[in-house]
């Protein structure tokens, strides 16, 4: 198997209230079902060690966890080494189930925001109300960031992870550092 | 701006975050249709000023189609409802029948 290069090469950007990495190669697996089957609910949950998440919810540590995505849809991230088996025996696990899981890790770059201005400048660039008291750990977002489509969570660790397509990835990580080389906040931050 | 409410995930945004999609409840005519009814499915729309039944998307977000009632004029939102309903539901027609506009 060829070495994984991630769409930023790594970049890495220290502003002074907030920092912005390249996850580097994260293993992400797409899972999709219907949520009220319990035997899609039970093979999901064996696999990944995780109930289904419900609407807006991350369960996980660090980067590695199961991500809510849409009604039918979650995500599951875990080393990079690890999401084609994963998928592999989701999929077997799934059986005859109208359900699927799929190996995306390529087809996305992810990254960390860390610091005490990172919900100012996730906030610059979402339509997403960031306030401490309306977004808290483990709760999720899918949404717009800038002119592009973008997921994140905020851990338990306090940093925020945000995933993005791969062919964007680069102008996700130029959007975040220029907007917080900038020093502009929105009002309220 | 209009903050919408996803009636399938149930997540709350702003215009930005959604995509529209035109007029609702259209009835298709396809092969076999007088001439007179498939231009008026392919072409002719309602433009009202008031109440406006439309299709919507929650592109950024969960992806799926659905319906919203809103106010050309004022922008007012009456409600949201799923893409498999053929009709309003009535109580947004309530809603919209109580700003007088019915
Ligand atoms: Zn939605």
């Amino acid at each position: 198997m060829s070495d994984p290069v991630t769409a930023t090469g790594g970049a890495r950007f220290a502003g002074s209230d907030c920092a912005i990495s390249d996850l580097g190669a994260l293993g992400m697996v797409a899972i999709r079902g219907e949520a009220g089957d319990p035997a899609f609910a039970a093979a999901v949950q064996a696999e990944t060690g995780f109930a289904l998440p419900p609407v807006r919810r991350f369960e996980g540590e660090a980067e590695a966890g199961l991500c809510w995505m849409s009604p039918d849809e979650w995500l599951l991230t875990c080393p990079y080494a690890e999401a084609e088996a994963r998928a592999g025996r989701l999929r077997a696990a799934f059986g005859g189930l109208h359900a699927l899981a799929v190996n995306v890790s390529d087809a996305r770059a992810a990254f960390r925001i860390e610091g005490e201005g990172a919900r100012a400048l996730l906030a610059r660039g979402a339509p997403v109300d960031l306030a401490p008291a309306a977004f808290g750990e483990g709760d999720v977002r899918r949404t717009r960031l800038g002119q592009v489509a973008a997921a994140f969570w905020l851990g338990r660790d306090g940093a925020f992870r945000l995933v993005c397509f791969r062919s964007v990835g680069a102008y996700v990580f130029d959007w975040l550092k220029a907007s917080a080389a900038s020093g502009a906040r929105p009002a309220g931050f | 701006m209009l903050l919408i409410t996803c009636p399938c995930c149930g997540v709350s945004g702003e215009e930005t975050e959604f995509a529209p999609g035109g007029e609702a409840h259209l009835k298709r005519f396809g092969p076999g249709s007088e001439e007179g009814e498939f231009a008026g499915y392919l072409f002719y729309r309602k433009n009202p000023k008031g109440p406006h039944f439309e299709r919507w998307r929650h592109a950024y977000g969960c992806g799926k189609w659905f319906h919203v009632a809103r106010d050309t004029v004022t922008l007012e939102i009456f409600g949201a409802y799923k893409a498999t309903e053929t009709a309003p539901p009535q109580e947004i027609l309530d809603r919209i029948a109580a700003r007088g506009k019915a």
